[in-house]
């Protein structure tokens, strides 16, 4: 449905759309920024704005006082090894939920949900136990399990959701034209749930990525993700805001462009069964 | 072969069962069309036919043999949807190959006959396309494409052609029932216009609140309706019905005329009343009489002079009255 909108009207909000883009961007811009500083150019006040001395002496000093590669790697494998776990569990229960629901199917769904609304902080002591007690601390193995536990709930919901939109007519038609389980499974209902599986991964790779509570109270040194690299350069001393910044733009530098790659699939991915 | 019986087949959806004690037999090669008003059972009779719901109680045999427990892949019937149930991430060759490649046909085999159906329902230019770019009919007959090349013992439509426009569904219904000719396979058709039903049915099962209230040929069924149920519904413009006075007259509990038995004259007759809404069909006319509490509808051929307001008088062969009695079964 057209609306007739006059010019003012569009100039007005593409101003405060563009205005608003810009506040929710402006923090990853300066965090960009002060990494070109220097220390005492990023303390500065009035802060400076794009007229500094643009320098890489940060991302020197950060090089040289800690491995990236080595944060790098724990955080691929901790964030994908979760994700594909966390798919592997998810997909069965998503499945089953969707297309062959029981009297209890919706409360197992809110139970699930529940356990985000669980202050993590409430369940710190006894985990931490639990891995000191299995030599799970500070190992790649303990933070893929934790994290998939601890993603699963959404991992299950957004596949519920995508699972429900399949039309179960197309199901029954697939039986009809003598598909047995395995067939009905591998060439219809995956090829049509494909978008929805790798949006949810997307999601999830990105939630796993950037999880600190838990990477940061289980780790110490071997498995330490990028966001133990990021908090090591935060000091109660010192001048450290140049180098942090630094060490964050490299932390989610790689996140960020495998987002902007996917930003279509991922777009689709959040707002699918909003809008039809 | 496809001599489907159904054997006192019931069918409950937790406490309520929505298909009572049924039995019924279909013989090989017949046209037979459900027909019902919506909630009557008729696409759930089919769905126990396919395989897609399971009895709760009684029997389902295919050729003789028991199917009842038989899954939906095995039982040898193919079916069309109304919704289509198109593959979307499929092209049209290789959703009318779909059956065939779950059959393990080879790969030439297959091409030859989705080739021979395509060609029969004119989509050989559209088999490289996928669902999304075909019009309503057309993936209409890709989904009747995809029923054919299985060889199936029976098809089964379900309310095949209600997505699509008037002018489209008459011809699909044409289409259909050529394509039966044609193949001479048991079909099993089920509507809810009745007037699908009277030109495509060899045999016409009417069903009602999960009862089958008669069986028989569309003329049968016209001609000698059962009962109240099956005189209201099969015919267009509705059989007219008259209780009390008027059909104590004729020593019945209810009486039912068909709107082209009524005669319409200006002076004499044996029910007066007085003219509302005239419908002018060009070939016809229907005319709305209205008499004390009650509303008659007239069938005339070609064009009749009535104004609304003019009084008219009405009348039918007794032959033509038919008579019911107070359960609503037809009075001989």
């Amino acid at each position: 449905m057209a609306r007739a909108i006059s010019t003012k009207r569009k100039v007005i909000l593409s101003v405060l759309a563009w205005a608003i883009g810009f506040i929710i961007f402006f923090p990853i811009l300066w965090t960009f920024l002060t990494g070109f500083k220097t220390e005492e150019q990023a303390i500065t006040s009035p802060p400076l704005f794009l007229n500094f001395d643009w320098n890489m002496s940060a991302y020197e000093a950060v090089q040289r006082r800690s491995d990236y590669l080595k944060h790098f790697m724990n955080s691929v494998v901790i964030s994908f090894g979760s994700t594909l776990l966390g798919l592997l569990i998810a997909i069965p229960a998503a499945w089953s939920m969707a297309f062959v629901p029981g009297k209890q199917t919706k409360n197992v769904l809110m139970w699930m949900l529940s356990t985000k609304m669980l202050p993590p902080v409430g369940v710190l002591i006894p985990i931490y136990l639990l891995f000191r007690d299995t030599g799970l601390l500070d190992t790649r193995t303990g933070l893929v399990i934790v994290l998939t536990l601890i993603n699963l709930p959404i991992i299950i919901w957004m596949l519920y959701t995508y699972f429900k939109e399949i039309p179960n007519d197309i199901l029954e038609a697939s039986r009809m034209d003598g598909a047995s389980l395995f067939n009905e499974i591998l060439h219809v209902l995956t090829p049509m749930a494909l978008p929805g599986i790798a949006s949810t991964m997307l999601l999830n790779i990105i939630l796993a990525w950037n999880e600190a509570f838990w990477t940061l109270n289980l780790t110490a040194a071997k498995a330490a993700p990028l966001t133990q690299f990021i908090a090591s350069f935060s000091s109660p001393e010192g001048l450290f805001y140049a180098k942090l910044s630094a060490a964050s733009t490299m932390a989610i530098a790689p996140i960020v462009i495998l987002g902007w790659f996917s930003q279509k699939q991922l777009v689709r991915g959040l707002t699918f069964g909003a809008v039809k | 072969m496809g001599q489907i019986t159904l054997k006192n087949i019931t069918k409950s959806f937790g406490d309520v069962e929505v298909i009572h004690s049924t039995d019924l037999t279909i013989e090989d090669g017949e046209f037979v069309v459900f027909v019902g008003p919506s909630g009557c059972g008729k696409s759930t009779l089919l769905r126990l036919i396919a395989g897609l719901e399971d009895v709760t109680s009684g029997q389902i045999l295919i050729d003789g043999k028991d199917a009842t427990s038989i899954p939906p892949a095995k039982r040898g019937l193919a079916m069309v949807f109304q919704s289509y149930a198109l593959y979307p991430h499929m092209s049209v060759r290789r959703n009318i190959g779909f059956p065939l490649k779950m059959a393990g046909v080879p790969r030439a085999e297959a091409n030859k006959k989705i080739e021979a159906a395509a060609e029969i329902l004119n989509l050989t230019d559209y088999l490289k396309r996928r669902p999304g770019q075909l019009s309503g009919g057309q993936r209409q007959r890709v989904a009747i494409g995809r029923a054919i090349v299985r060889e199936p013992d029976a098809f089964l439509f379900d309310e095949p052609l209600s997505n699509l426009d008037a002018a489209l569904r008459v011809n699909m219904r044409l289409e259909i029932s050529e394509l039966h000719q044609k193949l001479k396979t048991t079909m099993i058709y089920v509507t809810h216009d009745q007037v699908e039903a009277m030109t495509m049915a060899d045999k016409i099962v009417v069903l009602s609140d999960g009862n089958i209230e008669q069986v028989g040929s569309p003329l049968e069924l016209y001609r000698n309706p059962q009962n109240l149920f099956v005189a209201g519904f099969i015919g267009s413009p509705k059989m007219n019905l008259l209780a009390g006075g008027y059909a104590g007259n004729f020593n019945a509990h209810t009486i039912g005329i068909r709107p082209e038995h009524l005669a319409v004259s200006s002076d004499h007759g044996d029910w007066q009343g007085v003219v509302g809404v005239t419908e002018h069909l060009g070939s016809d006319t229907f005319i709305r009489v209205h008499m004390d509490n009650e509303i008659l509808t007239a069938r005339v051929n070609g064009e009749i002079d009535v104004q609304h307001g003019d009084h008219v008088f009405l009348s039918a062969r007794p032959e033509h009255i038919y008579k019911f009695d107070d359960r609503g079964l037809a009075q001989s």
